[in-house]
């Protein structure tokens, strides 16, 4: 059943993204001062936007965690963390090419670059401290932790072009500024793609989270394993 | 801006917003791969575990 459903998810995501593709190159005309490169604006966002709600649920699924000690709420933390994680790296990525055109250079140390690859750091550092720890209670209430913490860095990324005017362009989306920021077919487009990608990023953390919970079977069994190992000892 | 430039600078635009989107899919193919393998490693250690244990759990 369930895996019928991420089927079904991953169909429907690649489905519209296919459509999708084909407005952003066929149906929506070239950006009078960018030409073509403006396009990435439609997985730079969507992908910047997917990394930031899964950083925010995470940020819910720790703090569940850490209140009722339940295991479940860890495995399905780790698992939304890592598929935002490589949102954020498409973000970045395609960011840095963008700006190569439009600014002349692939990376500045602005504000809004700064914060996002620190993000990136923090939730690597995240993951990694999930490989360094066999014991799963410590690892979960340490990543749970880390979680909370890089979720201040997720806010300041939000607001850093609010608070600083450097090379990053300031917010563009009606939802921030009002409206009057963006051609409204294009900021449509946005929304489209980025439910696409939302619906692939949820079937990718599917697919992520029954890996976790195979995980935590093959470590009850092992400890059940090595328990009647001892008392036959 | 003479044509022959404004060309030069929408093949290059154009080039570049190739490279934006190829970048996108090869970072989540990629993780998609690796999940697919790491799926199939943790399947075969739970076949391995799950043996493991139903033979040391079987009568002599």
């Amino acid at each position: 059943m369930r895996e019928k459903f991420v089927i079904g998810l991953a169909a429907a995501a690649g489905l519209l993204l296919a459509f999708d593709l084909y407005r952003i190159l066929l149906v929506l005309p070239d950006e009078a001062m960018q030409g073509a490169i403006y396009r990435i604006m439609f997985f730079h966002i969507p992908a910047a936007l997917t990394g930031f709600t899964g950083y925010f649920v995470a940020l819910i699924l720790s703090v569940l965690y850490l209140s009722s000690g339940n295991l479940k709420y860890d495995s399905l933390a780790a698992s939304v963390t890592e598929v935002a994680l490589v949102f954020s790296c498409v973000n970045i990525v395609t960011g840095s090419i963008w700006a190569r055109v439009i600014w002349g250079i692939w990376w500045t140390w602005d504000y809004r670059l700064t914060s996002t690859l620190i993000s990136i750091l923090i939730y690597a550092g995240y993951l990694m401290l999930r490989r360094a720890i066999d014991e799963p209670t410590q690892r979960a209430r340490l990543s749970a932790a880390l979680s909370i913490f890089g979720c201040v860095d997720v806010v300041i990324i939000w607001k850093s072009i609010e608070w600083f005017r450097t090379q990053h362009p300031g917010p563009v989306l009606s939802i921030r500024t009002g409206g009057g920021n963006i051609d409204p077919a294009m900021e449509h487009m946005i929304y489209y793609n980025l439910l696409a990608i939302l619906m692939l990023a949820t079937a990718l953390v599917l697919v992520r989270t029954r890996q976790e919970d195979i995980s935590r079977e093959i470590d009850s069994l092992r400890r059940t394993a090595n328990a009647a190992e001892r008392n036959i000892a | 801006m003479d044509p022959h430039t404004l060309a030069l600078m929408y093949a290059r635009n154009f080039m570049f917003m190739f490279y934006g989107f190829s970048a996108a899919w090869l970072i989540v193919a990629v993780y998609v791969i690796s999940l697919a393998r790491r799926g199939a490693r943790l399947k075969k250690e739970l076949d391995d575990v799950r043996r493991l244990t139903d033979s040391a759990d079987s009568p002599l």
